[in-house]
């Protein structure tokens, strides 16, 4: 089959057609372009939002995704709370820290085994890859299931946490009940520390690309829940700046936005924040990613996997120090009153960067919403690490290619319930117009 | 314990078919006689929610180019069709998760359940008059299934 005349498919993919996809235009035997398409939830969030109480937000955007809820919890309260002059500090800030390693753990644990891994070991998926090798698939779910625990103590339950408000929480667990998670934590971080050096031992394909990293960035800490927005080029502003240097706009191949950072393209998720933060993390978990091959900045999108593993550790070495060190925050939650005004918040999701902004009313009514989630904001390297990747691969037989390109969009975790609820790949010759193959 | 589950996303039209059958189910038995739970979002948590369950009734909605509020039987001892079969970059399918199960040797005793056809998955609809019919028809034969089992 020639170049010319060839389409690539992945029609499992898709469980609802026309809601995303990813399309690389082939003219001449060359990549001229790759549209990554997605559908995005949030713009339907965001006008749900308009006329609510200030109240709400932390409870509705968790239903945004069911992968990340905290991180829309999170940068809610913190853009409404931001918004009505209020500031979480002490033992509630703690618990925030805490609740964000779970979901951490949940969401690499299973984006590491299920999602990724399968790609490097030559398995259709993790159920193969389980099929073969039951032990390590029960290791990574047994990760997992230690970040689940995690925020169903601290949240309620692990799928939308129903603790988490505007201000705190409803109520703050005890510590004899985090203490019960500590041997469950320390097998997971023992279990994270084998995963870093097992996915270190893949095969890499090598492909570094010249990134702009953006990520919230702290003085003292590994950024979750708090910092300032840096980029490896220089940038550095707080959450109310962001529209300033950040602009959205829609491109005509997609539903979703496209964001820009002062004009140009940049990535967010876990390389990001390494690149930006590697010297915060403990001293153990450095040392775990030094041995791993990890220097201070990673540059090969396929080795995200490694990143996302030590991020894995981290989280999990984090949930245990803020375990040993709770005092339960009494009263749970403080008291935020409502003035008119704007709050910006901004978290580390898992996958990248979380910007939330509200404006409203003296009488806590929502007059705006604006939610940029993070495989929004990478939408656009997705699609630049897609162009390069494919080109020089356009030989490849189409099985090989097609999974290989799935490979490299996989690389960035990109989460379907925030901004793509289905993923398609078409590669399709220009000659032939685009054709959507399923 | 005989424990029923309802998958799906409230906020996506007839996405929401099988947590209408699970609330269905929840008001008309009687406390104590089953377990009924409602799953948004990750489908791995299945492999957790059915651990230490004998029997199992799991209801979703599906989306495989059928007539919409058709309803399909499912029984795990078999492999199911593509009917229950999806991928996204995150999400694992039903079938996806049970095989799973079956290879980490995590499946109950007996799992059953129904899918649901639907007609549209567009966020903030509401669900169809085809998959209210079909969500009637799955909770009355369950029921029937549930009350001859209690």
């Amino acid at each position: 089959m020639t170049h010319g005349s060839r389409h690539i498919s992945v029609p499992a993919l898709a469980r609802v057609e026309g809601e995303g996809g990813l399309e690389i235009i082939v003219s001449d035997g060359q990549v001229t372009e790759t549209r990554l398409d997605i559908y995005e939830p949030p713009r339907f969030f965001e006008a749900l939002l308009r006329g609510r109480q200030y109240t709400e937000p932390p409870d509705i955007t968790a239903r945004i995704c069911g992968i990340c809820p905290v991180a829309y919890q999170m940068s809610a309260c913190q853009a409404i709370e931001d918004a009505c002059g209020a500031q979480v500090t002490g033992e509630i800030r703690a618990l925030r820290r805490l609740i964000y390693c779970g979901e951490w753990i949940e969401s690499h644990a299973l984006h590491v085994y299920l999602l990724h891994a399968p790609d490097f070991l030559g398995y259709d998926s993790g159920i193969h890859l389980a099929r073969d090798h039951p032990a390590i698939v029960a290791r990574g779910l047994s990760i997992k299931k230690a970040g689940n625990r995690l925020m169903e103590v601290v949240g309620g339950r692990s799928v939308h946490p129903v603790n988490v408000k505007v201000g705190g929480f409803y109520r703050a667990p005890t510590a004899n009940e985090l203490k019960q998670l500590v041997p469950q934590l320390e097998q997971a971080r023992q279990d994270a520390e084998d995963t870093v050096t097992w996915v270190a031992g893949f095969d890499f394909p090598a492909f570094d690309r010249d990134y702009e990293f953006v990520s919230l960035r702290h003085p003292d800490q590994y950024p979750i829940t708090e910092g300032s927005i840096a980029s490896t080029s220089g940038l550095d502003i707080t959450p109310a700046e962001y529209d300033k240097h950040f602009e959205e706009f829609q491109v005509p191949h997609s539903t979703a936005l496209h964001s820009v950072l002062d004009g140009r393209t940049y990535l967010t998720g876990p390389m990001a924040r390494y690149a930006l933060n590697s010297r915060r993390l403990p001293a153990s978990v450095r040392s775990v990613a030094h041995q791993a091959g990890l220097t201070a900045t990673c540059t090969n999108p396929f080795k995200s996997i490694v990143v996302r593993a030590v991020e894995l550790l981290f989280a999990c070495d984090e949930a245990l120090r803020l375990i040993g060190q709770y005092r339960p925050p009494d009263p749970p939650a403080i008291d935020v009153r409502p003035i008119t005004a704007t709050g910006y918040g901004c978290t580390e999701a898992p996958r990248g960067m979380l910007y939330h902004r509200y404006a409203i009313t003296d009488d806590g009514t929502i007059t705006d919403a604006k939610i940029v989630p993070p495989t929004s904001q990478n939408q656009r390297a997705i699609e630049a690490d897609l162009r390069d990747f494919a080109a020089p691969r356009l030989a490849m037989d189409h099985e090989t290619l097609t999974r290989e390109c799935e490979q490299a969009v996989r690389n960035h975790d990109p989460c379907i319930s925030c901004a793509a609820h289905f993923l398609d790949l078409r590669l399709a010759d220009k000659t032939d117009k685009a054709v959507r193959l399923t | 314990m005989i424990l029923v589950i309802g998958i799906g996303n409230p906020d996506r039209g007839d996405d929401a078919a099988g947590l209408a059958v699970a609330r269905k189910i929840r008001d008309a038995m009687k406390p104590g006689e089953v377990t009924v739970r409602e799953l948004v979002g990750d489908q791995l948590a299945l492999l957790d929610e059915w651990t230490g369950a004998a029997e199992v009734y799991v209801v979703d909605a599906v989306c495989s180019g059928g007539k919409p509020g058709t309803v399909y039987k499912f029984d795990a001892a078999d492999q199911l069709t593509e009917r229950f079969r999806h991928r996204g970059t995150h999400t694992f399918s039903l079938a996806d998760v049970i095989e799973l199960a079956r290879a980490l040797g995590r499946l109950p005793r007996h799992l059953a359940g129904f899918g649901i056809e639907g007609a549209s998955f567009k966020i903030g609809d509401g669900m169809s008059p085809q998959a209210q019919a079909a969500v009637d028809e799955v909770t009355s034969v369950l029921l029937a299934d549930l009350k001859a089992g209690v």
